[in-house]
C-alpha cells in the first residue's frame, strides 16, 4: 500500500471547505456550548440511523451495479411487519429480527424474479426498481392504511441518560450509535475476512473472473441482495423506534441513502460511513443554526460532491 | 418476451374500450354533486374520513335531496394543487357536476377557490380547507365555506393559556400556510391581553428529526406552543418526552386530533392534559353530536373510534348543500341564482353548533378548548373545558384592527418582548 | 461503423421510408439536379431540401397532423384543454428528455425543475396574485427572459452534470432538483414558498384570448410541433449526429477531435430550451406554479412518460404524455379511487419489463411482423 502525499489541489480543497468549518465551530463552541454538543451527538447518531439504511444500498451497487430504488419500500416493508410482529408477540428484539427477515426474503425474491434476467442493463434496472416502489408504496398503503406507527420498546432502552455537559439525552439514540458500530464492524468483517466477503469484493472488482474462477455468481449476487435488503428491514425497525413510520417514509430514507452512498461512494461501506457522517452532521448542525434552508443544504452538498468527484468522495473509477 | 407483448398490446387495447364504454354509462334525472378529498398522500386517512363525513350526510337524507337522487362523482388528489384543480376541472367539465365539494387543504383550497372564478355557473363548497386567504383575499362569489378556518380554531385558547399560568410560551411549528393562521389565531389575544411568544422556531414541512429544535428550547419559558401535524406531531412529542423535556404543551388543532390519538402504538402518558382548540372535539356533550358520532359508528365499521376532523367538516358542509337544495326544491335554474340565495341563508344546529356563514361566505361558528384525557378503556380522547361560539374571521378583533394586522406569516403577529 | 450500421443509428423514418421506396438518399439527389452552372447549385440546394421533404411525408405523416388540427373541433371543451393541450405541454417536456436520454445518453431528472424554474420567472417577471414580488412586466419579455434564464439554468446543471455518466448523472440531476424543490418552498422573499404564484394566465393577443381552450391548444400545438421538428432536424445535423456518437462512443469521438464536453453542455442547453417552453405552457395551463410542481413526484413523472413513450424516437415522447394522461384522469373510473397509483406504477413497470423501448417499441415490433419490407431495422437496440 503506498502512502499518497497531498497535492497542492487536495491541499486547497481541504483549506476551501474546511476553514469556514473550522470558523463555525469555534464560534458556535464559544456561543452556546451546550447547544453545540447537543447538536453534535444529535448528529452523530442521525448519521448512525442514515449508515445503518444506507450500508445495504452500497453494497447491492458496489457489488451488482444495481441502483436499487426500492431501497426505501424495502425499508417501509420491514418496519411494517417488524411493527405487525412486535404487537402480536409484544417482543421488540423479535420485530427486529422480523424486520431484517422479511426485507430479507422480499429482496431475494426481487433478485431472483426480476433482477437476474437483466444483468448489465443498467438504466433499464433503475426504471425497474423505480416501478416497484411506486407499486410496492402503494400497496403498503393499501394493507396498512395512512396511519402513523410506533413501536415500543423496552424502557430500558427508551427513556433519557444523562451525560456530562449535554445533561439529558435520549439513550435510544445512544443505543442506535452503538448497534450501527456493531454493524458497520460486523459489515466490514464480513467483507474483509470471509470467503464470501471475498468473493464478493472479487466480484465488485471483476465480474467476469470471478464467475471464471469457478464461484456461482449467481449465489453470490442473491446472497448480498438478500443482506443488502435485509439491513433495510433492520433499519425500518430502528429508524420507526426513533422516528416513526408512515407513508412517505420510503421515499425520504431513500433520497437519504442516495445522499450519503454518493457523497461517499458507491461500493465502499467505510465511503458509506463517511457520506452518513457528512450528512447527519450537516442536517442537525442546519437544523439547529440556520433551519430555514437546512435541508436545501443536504442536497448541495450532494450536488458539490459529484461534480469534484464524479463517482463520489471515495468512489472507485471503474 | 412476444407472446408477453401481444398480451400486454391486447390488454391496452381492451383497457381503451373500456374507456369508452364507461364514459357512455350516465344515469338520467339524479344531481351529480362533485366530492374532492385527498386520497393519495399523507393526508390519504384524512381524506378516507371525509368523504366518509359526506356519505353520511347524504345518507342522513336517504340519497334524495331537492326531489332528486343525488350521485357523489369522487375525485381525488395528492394535496397539491395542482392535481386538485386538475381533478376538479375533470368532474366540473368532464363529468358535468353542478355542485362541487372539496377540497381538503388549505393551499388546494387556494387553488380551487381561482378555478371556481372561472365557473361561475357552478357552486362550489369547501370541502376541509381552512387557510384565511381563500376568503379573506380576493375571494369568489360562488365558493361558500361553512366551516371556520385555522385562526378562527384557534381563538379563545390564548385566554386559556393565561389562565394557566403560561406568560412566556416559545413556538415550534410547521414553515407553511395553515400554521401562520392557526399561530396568529392564538397570538391574536394571546399578545393582546400580555402574554409573550419568546421566539418561533420555523421547521421545513416534513421534518421527523427534531433533536436539534428540542436542543434549542430555552430554559425560562412557561410551555411550549407546538403547532404540527400528523406524523411530525408524533415524532416531536415521542422525541421531546425521550429527551427529558417535561414543559407543558399547547398544541394546534390537528397537533393532538384524532389522527395524532390514535397512532398505532403505545400511548405516551406525557401527551395528558395537552391543551388544544379547534373547531370540534370528541367528547362535546350535546344530543346533537352525541347522534353524530353515533351514526358515524353505525355506518362505517372501518372507520376511526370516533369521527376526525375531516369528516366532522365535510359532513357540514355537504349537509349545507343538500339542506339548500331541499330549501329551492332542487331548482339550479338562471345561474344557481336561488340555490345561492338559500346557501347564505343557510343556519342549522350542527353537531358541534351553530352552522352559518358570513357576508364573505365563509363560516361563523364555535370553537372548543380542549385537554387530552384517557378514556375508562386506556384509550385517548380531547375533553372539552370550554366553548367558545360566534368567531368571526376577525378573530375578535374590531375589523380595523385585525385589517391592520393582515393574515398570518412568518413575522405576523409578533410579540417577543 | 459501417454505413449500413450508421443509417440505422440515426433512425430516423426518413431514411426508411426513402430506403423503404428502393431509392437511396444518393439518387434522390442525384435525381433533383436541374442543370449546369453555379446559380443552378444553389437551386439544386434547395430543390434537394424540398424533394427530400417530399419523399418523408407518408401517409401517417398527413393523418396525424390533420387529426391533431381537426381534434379541438370534434372534441368538448374538457378535452381539448385537459388531455389535448396538458399532453402536448407535458409531452414537450419529456421530448427534452428523450433528447438528452435517448439521443445524448443522459437521463436527467432536472427537466422538470428547469421547466418549474422559467414558470417560476416567468411568475416572478410577469405579472400574477403576488403583486409584492411580481415585477409586472409586459409578458413577451418575462417569457424571454424567463426562457433564457432557465436554458442559462439548463447548461449550468449540464456542466456540473457533465463529468458523471449514467446512474451518477440521474443521481445528480435528482438532488439538483430535490435542492431546487425545497429552495422554492423554503424561500418566501423571491419564490413565495408552500404557496407559490397563482392567477398566471396565457395573454390576449388583441382579440385572441389564448386562455380559451381552443386558442390555447392551438398554440399548445404549434410549440409542440415545432419542438418536434426542430429535434428531428437537429439529429441528423452535425451537431446531432455528433451526440449520438459521444453517447455511443466518447472516447472515440475524443480522439477524433470533438469536444466532448461542449457537445454534451449544448445538448442540456437544448434539452433546457424545450423544457423552459414546456414548462411556461405548463404554468399558463395550470394557472398557477407552486413548490408541488416541481417535487420529486412530478420529476420522477416525466421520466415515467418518456419511457412509456419509448426513448428512441421524439413521438414517443407524445406518445407516453398521452397514454399518461389519460391514465390519470381516467384511471379513477376504471379501479378503486384510492388504487389508481397502483394502476400508474403496475403500466409503468410493465412497460419497463416486457417492452424496454416504450409503446414506440411495442409498435415497432408489431409493425416487423406485419410487413417484410422493414426487415432491415430488425430487433430493437436496448440501451446500455
Amino acid at each position: 500500500m503506498t502512502t499518497r502525499r497531498m497535492t497542492r489541489g487536495q491541499w486547497g480543497l481541504w483549506l476551501l471547505f474546511g476553514g469556514p468549518v473550522a470558523v463555525f465551530v469555534v464560534w458556535a463552541v464559544s456561543d452556546n456550548p451546550p447547544l453545540f454538543f447537543k447538536t453534535l451527538l444529535n448528529g452523530l447518531t442521525l448519521a448512525s440511523l442514515y449508515f445503518l439504511v444506507a450500508s445495504g444500498f452500497t453494497l447491492v451497487f458496489g457489488l451488482m451495479r444495481n441502483v436499487n430504488l426500492a431501497h426505501g419500500s424495502l425499508y417501509l416493508f420491514g418496519a411494517y411487519v417488524g411493527w405487525f410482529v412486535g404487537e402480536h408477540t409484544g417482543s421488540w428484539v423479535l420485530a427486529v429480527f422480523a424486520g431484517f427477515l422479511s426485507a430479507a426474503l422480499l429482496g431475494l425474491l426481487m433478485q431472483l424474479l426480476v433482477f437476474r434476467h437483466m444483468q448489465g442493463q443498467d438504466l433499464r434496472q433503475t426504471l425497474v426498481t423505480i416501478g416497484l416502489s411506486i407499486v410496492l408504496a402503494d400497496l403498503m398503503l393499501w394493507i396498512w392504511g395512512g396511519e402513523i406507527y410506533t413501536f415500543d420498546p423496552p424502557s430500558w432502552i427508551y427513556g433519557s441518560t444523562t451525560l456530562p455537559l449535554i445533561n439529558k439525552f435520549p439513550t435510544y439514540r445512544l443505543m442506535v450509535l452503538l448497534a450501527s458500530i456493531v454493524i458497520g464492524v460486523g459489515l466490514w468483517l464480513l467483507l474483509a475476512r470471509t470467503r464470501i466477503g471475498m468473493m464478493i469484493r472479487a466480484g465488485v472488482d471483476d465480474r467476469g473472473m470471478l464467475a471464471a474462477s469457478g464461484v456461482n455468481v449467481q449465489l453470490v449476487f442473491a446472497l448480498t441482495f438478500a443482506i443488502g435488503a435485509g439491513l433495510a428491514g433492520l433499519a425500518g425497525v430502528v429508524g420507526g423506534t426513533a422516528l416513526s413510520i408512515s407513508p412517505g417514509e420510503d421515499t425520504r430514507y431513500l433520497l437519504a441513502s442516495l445522499v450519503v452512498v454518493i457523497v461517499g461512494g458507491m461500493g465502499s461501506v467505510v465511503g458509506a460511513a463517511i457520506g452518513a457522517l457528512l450528512i447527519g452532521l450537516a442536517e442537525q448542525f442546519g437544523l439547529a443554526y440556520a433551519p430555514t434552508y437546512s435541508v436545501v443544504f443536504t442536497f448541495v452538498i450532494m450536488v458539490v460532491a459529484l461534480a469534484f468527484k464524479p463517482r463520489g468522495l471515495m468512489g472507485k473509477a471503474t | 418476451m412476444s407472446r408477453a407483448r401481444r398480451m400486454f398490446a391486447r390488454s391496452l387495447v381492451g383497457a381503451a374500450a373500456v374507456f369508452a364504454v364507461v364514459g357512455l354509462a350516465h344515469a338520467q334525472d339524479t344531481l351529480k354533486i362533485g366530492l374532492l378529498a385527498t386520497l393519495e398522500g399523507p393526508f390519504a386517512a384524512g381524506g378516507q374520513d371525509g368523504m366518509r363525513g359526506a356519505d353520511l350526510a347524504l345518507k342522513q337524507k336517504n340519497g334524495m335531496a331537492g326531489g332528486k337522487k343525488i350521485e357523489f362523482i369522487k375525485v381525488s388528489s395528492d394535496a397539491t394543487p395542482d392535481k386538485a384543480v386538475g381533478s376538479t376541472r375533470k368532474a366540473v367539465e368532464q363529468d358535468k357536476v353542478q355542485i362541487m365539494i372539496g377540497p381538503l387543504s388549505g393551499d388546494e383550497g387556494i387553488a380551487v377557490k381561482n378555478y371556481a372564478k372561472t365557473q361561475p355557473n357552478i357552486t362550489f363548497v369547501n370541502g376541509s380547507s381552512g387557510a384565511q386567504a381563500t376568503t379573506l383575499a380576493d375571494p369568489a362569489p360562488n365558493f361558500y365555506r361553512f366551516n371556520t378556518e385555522g385562526a378562527q380554531w384557534m381563538v379563545g385558547l390564548g385566554e386559556h393559556a393565561l389562565g394557566k399560568g403560561y406568560k412566556r410560551m416559545f413556538l415550534i411549528s410547521e414553515d407553511y400556510g395553515f400554521p401562520y393562521s392557526q399561530v396568529q389565531g392564538f397570538m391574536a389575544s394571546y399578545c393582546a391581553k400580555g402574554g409573550k411568544v419568546v421566539d418561533k422556531a420555523w421547521v421545513p414541512l416534513g421534518t421527523k428529526d427534531y433533536a436539534s429544535v428540542i436542543a434549542k428550547i430555552p430554559k425560562d419559558v412557561d410551555a411550549l406552543l407546538v403547532v404540527l401535524g400528523g406524523s411530525d406531531a408524533v415524532n416531536f412529542l415521542t422525541q421531546y418526552e425521550q429527551t427529558g423535556g417535561d414543559k407543558p404543551m399547547i398544541g394546534g388543532s390537528i397537533t393532538v386530533d384524532q389522527t395524532v390519538l390514535n397512532f398505532k402504538g403505545k400511548r405516551r402518558e406525557s401527551l395528558l392534559g395537552t391543551a388544544s382548540a379547534g373547531p370540534m372535539a370528541d367528547s362535546i356533550d350535546t344530543p346533537e353530536w352525541k347522534k353524530f358520532v353515533a351514526d358515524y359508528k353505525a355506518n362505517f365499521k372501518d372507520g376511526f373510534p370516533s369521527p376526525s376532523l375531516f369528516a366532522y367538516l365535510y359532513y357540514i358542509n355537504t349537509k349545507a348543500t343538500l339542506d339548500a337544495l331541499d330549501a329551492v326544491k332542487g331548482d339550479l335554474s338562471n345561474g344557481q341564482k336561488a340555490y345561492r340565495e338559500a346557501l347564505q341563508k343557510t343556519d342549522f344546529k350542527g353537531p358541534a353548533g351553530e352552522v352559518k356563514i358570513d357576508a364573505n361566505r365563509n363560516g361563523v361558528g364555535t370553537t372548543y378548548i380542549t385537554e387530552v384525557a384517557k378514556a375508562a378503556d386506556g384509550s385517548f380522547y380531547n375533553k372539552v373545558v370550554k366553548s367558545v361560539p360566534n368567531i368571526s374571521q376577525t378573530l375578535g378583533l374590531p375589523e380595523a384592527d385585525f385589517k391592520k394586522m393582515g393574515l398570518g406569516s412568518r413575522d405576523v403577529p409578533d410579540c417577543r418582548k | 461503423m459501417s454505413a449500413a450500421q450508421w443509417r440505422r443509428a440515426m433512425n430516423s423514418s426518413a431514411a426508411a421510408a426513402v430506403a423503404a421506396r428502393g431509392q437511396s438518399p444518393s439518387a434522390a439527389v442525384h435525381a433533383a439536379r436541374p442543370g449546369p452552372a453555379t446559380p443552378a447549385s444553389t437551386e439544386g440546394a434547395s430543390w434537394r431540401w424540398l424533394r427530400s421533404i417530399a419523399g418523408a411525408i407518408g401517409a401517417r405523416h398527413v393523418i396525424v397532423l390533420v387529426a391533431l388540427l381537426v381534434y379541438p373541433f370534434v372534441a368538448t371543451p374538457f378535452f381539448t384543454y385537459q388531455i389535448g393541450a396538458q399532453s402536448l405541454a407535458l409531452g414537450l417536456i419529456a421530448l427534452s428528455l428523450t433528447f438528452l436520454g435517448g439521443y445524448g445518453g443522459m437521463v436527467s431528472l432536472a427537466q422538470m425543475t428547469i421547466a418549474g424554474f422559467a414558470a417560476y420567472m416567468l411568475a416572478i417577471f410577469g405579472a400574477s396574485s403576488n403583486v409584492a414580488i411580481s415585477l409586472g412586466w409586459p409578458w413577451w419579455l418575462a417569457l424571454v427572459v424567463a426562457v433564457v434564464l432557465a436554458t442559462i439554468l439548463a447548461a449550468a446543471i449540464g456542466w456540473l452534470s457533465v463529468r458523471t455518466e449514467g446512474i451518477y448523472t440521474i443521481m445528480i440531476t435528482l438532488a439538483v432538483g430535490v435542492a431546487f424543490f425545497y429552495l422554492a418552498q423554503q424561500n418566501y422573499t423571491l419564490f413565495n414558498g408552500f404557496q407559490g404564484f397563482s392567477r398566471i394566465a396565457a395573454p390576449t393577443i388583441g382579440e385572441l384570448e389564448l386562455r380559451q381552450p381552443v386558442p390555447f391548444y392551438f398554440l399548445v400545438l404549434a410549440c409542440a410541433l415545432a419542438g418536434y421538428f426542430f429535434v428531428k432536424h437537429l439529429i441528423r445535423a452535425p451537431f446531432g449526429i455528433a451526440l449520438q456518437g459521444i453517447r455511443d462512443n466518447p472516447r472515440r469521438m475524443h480522439s477524433l477531435g470533438y469536444d466532448v464536453t461542449a457537445h454534451r453542455v449544448g445538448a442540456y442547453a437544448v434539452a433546457g430550451l424545450l423544457a423552459a417552453v414546456g414548462g411556461i405552457l405548463m404554468v399558463w395551463y395550470n394557472g398557477r406554479i407552486s413548490p408541488g410542481t416541481v417535487g420529486i413526484g412530478a420529476m420522477v413523472n416525466i421520466l415515467i412518460v418518456a419511457v412509456l413513450g419509448g426513448m428512441k424516437h421524439p413521438i414517443g415522447a407524445f406518445i407516453g404524455a398521452i397514454v399518461f394522461v389519460l391514465l390519470q384522469n381516467f384511471a379513477i373510473d376504471l379501479v378503486d379511487r384510492e388504487r389508481f397509483n397502483l394502476v400508474i406504477g403496475g403500466v409503468f413497470l410493465a412497460i419497463v419489463l416486457f417492452s424496454p423501448d416504450g409503446l414506440l417499441g411495442l409498435w415497432q415490433s408489431l409493425r416487423t411482423r406485419a410487413s417484410a419490407r422493414f426487415t432491415h431495422r430488425g430487433t430493437s437496440r436496448t440501451h446500455q
